[in-house]
C-alpha cells in the first residue's frame, strides 16, 4: 500500500511543472503504469482523489494507461507480452529476456490552465 | 482561459532512483557492500542478521540499518551482538525510501565491509524502492508457503538473491524447497538461491562466503 507515497511524488512533479509553465490549475493527468510497476492502478486512483483536495489539481481527472509487460528474447530476438511474468521465451525456451516495458510508472502528460 | 497540454514523461520514482544511485556510488567507492533485505513480516530478517554477525570473522566489519514502522527493537537486537545499528522508524510507511537511508550516510563508518539494510516487513511495497544497494535479497520463510514467488512477483523479479529461511521447520511445515526455487527462477532466471536456518546456523556459512566474494568483486570493480 505505497500508492499514497507514489501520489505524493506525483504531486511534487505536478506542482513543479505547473510552476514552471506558470499554470493556474490542472484539468487532467495521464499516467502510464506497467503491469510489474508494483502498484495497483485502482488504488492509485483512490489515493489521487484523496490527495488532490485543496491542491492545484483539486478538480483534476486522473487517467491511467496500463502497460503490459513486454520482453524480448536475447537469443531468438522475438518480442512477446508476458501476462504471467514468467521469464521464459515462448518461442525457444531461452531464459535470458530483456524487459522492454511494463515495470515503469510514468507521468505522461497533463492538461493545465495557463 | 486557455487549456494547454504539457507532455512530461517523467518517472514517478525518478527522485528515489537518483538518490539511490548516489548512495550506491558513494558506498561502493568506499568499498562497502550494501545489501537490502526484503521479506514479509517475521520471515527472519533480524534473526539472519544476528546469525551472520556470529559467522563473520573479526576481520570483517558489518553494520545494520533497521527499518520498522514502529519501535527500536530490531536495532537493539543487533546492537546486543556488538554490531552498530541505526533504526529508521517510518511511522506508518510500509517501505524504506532512498532518502531515509541517505540521511544516515554521514554516520556510516568508512572502514565498514558490509552495510545491511533490513527493510520494513512487507513483500510488496519495498520492491519498488531502490535504496542504493549492491545486492537485493528477498527472504521467504517456509511457513509462508512455497507458492509465494508467483503471487508476489515483483519482490522476486527485482531481487538478486533468494534466501529460503526457517528450513528447520520442514517437516512438519509442508514446504517444497525445489518448487519454491523453480517458481522463483521462472519469474527471475538469474536469481541466486540459498537455504538457511538462522536458528540452527545452517546454511549461513555459505551465505557469508558469497557475501565475501561479492565484496571482493565490488572492490576489484571500484579499484
Ligand atoms: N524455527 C525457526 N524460527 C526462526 C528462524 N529464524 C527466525 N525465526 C523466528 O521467527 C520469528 C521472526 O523472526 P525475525 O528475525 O524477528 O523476523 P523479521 O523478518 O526480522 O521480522 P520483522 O522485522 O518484524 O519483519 C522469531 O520468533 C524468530 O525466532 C529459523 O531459522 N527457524
Ligand atoms: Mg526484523
Ligand atoms: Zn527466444
Amino acid at each position: 500500500m505505497h500508492e499514497l507515497s507514489v501520489v505524493a511524488n506525483l504531486f511534487e512533479i505536478l506542482e513543479e511543472k505547473v510552476r514552471e509553465k506558470k499554470g493556474k490549475k490542472i484539468f487532467s493527468v495521464k499516467l502510464q503504469v506497467g503491469a510489474l510497476a508494483g502498484v495497483v492502478p485502482e488504488l492509485l486512483m483512490t489515493a489521487f482523489d484523496i490527495y488532490k483536495k485543496d491542491t492545484i489539481a483539486s478538480e483534476a481527472e486522473l487517467e491511467i494507461k496500463k502497460v503490459a509487460l513486454k520482453v524480448q528474447c536475447k537469443d531468438c530476438h522475438k518480442v512477446m507480452v508476458k501476462d504471467d511474468f514468467i521469464f521464459i521465451c515462448d518461442h525457444c525456451g531461452f531464459t535470458n529476456l530483456k524487459t522492454l516495458e511494463g515495470t515503469e510508472m510514468i507521468l505522461e502528460k497533463m492538461d493545465i490552465e495557463v | 482561459m486557455t487549456k494547454k497540454e504539457i507532455l512530461v514523461l517523467e518517472d514517478l520514482l525518478g527522485s528515489n532512483k537518483k538518490i539511490a544511485a548516489d548512495i550506491r556510488e558513494k558506498l561502493s567507492q568506499k568499498g562497502i557492500l550494501t545489501v537490502n533485505l526484503m521479506s514479509s513480516p517475521g520471515a527472519g530478517k533480524t534473526t539472519l542478521l544476528e546469525s551472520i554477525a556470529e559467522h563473520l570473522t573479526p576481520d570483517h566489519k558489518m553494520a545494520v540499518i533497521e527499518g520498522d514502522i514502529e519501535t527500536e527493537r530490531d536495532a537493539e537486537r543487533i546492537r546486543a551482538k556488538g554490531i552498530p545499528a541505526w533504526q529508521i522508524i517510518t511511522g506508518g510507511a510500509c517501505h524504506l525510501e532512498a532518502k531515509m537511508v541517505g540521511k544516515l550516510l554521514p554516520e556510516i563508518p568508512p572502514d565498514l565491509d558490509f552495510l545491511f539494510i533490513e527493510n520494513v516487513g512487507n513483500l510488496v511495497c519495498p520492491a519498488s524502492y531502490d535504496l542504493g544497494e549492491n545486492i537485493r535479497c528477498v527472504l521467504l520463510s517456509t511457513p509462508e508457503g512455497d507458492d509465494k514467488p508467483k503471487k508476489y512477483p515483483k519482490a522476486f523479479t527485482t531481487s538478486d538473491w533468494l534466501i529460503i529461511t526457517k528450513t528447520d521447520l520442514v517437516p512438519p511445515v509442508p514446504f517444497d524447497i525445489q518448487r519454491a526455487i523453480k517458481e522463483a527462477q521462472e519469474v527471475n532466471p538469474s536469481l541466486k538461491t540459498f537455504t538457511v536456518s538462522a536458528l540452527k546456523g545452517k546454511g549461513v556459512e555459505e551465505l557469508v562466503g558469497q557475501l565475501i566474494s561479492a565484496l571482493k568483486k565490488l572492490r576489484k570493480d571500484n579499484a
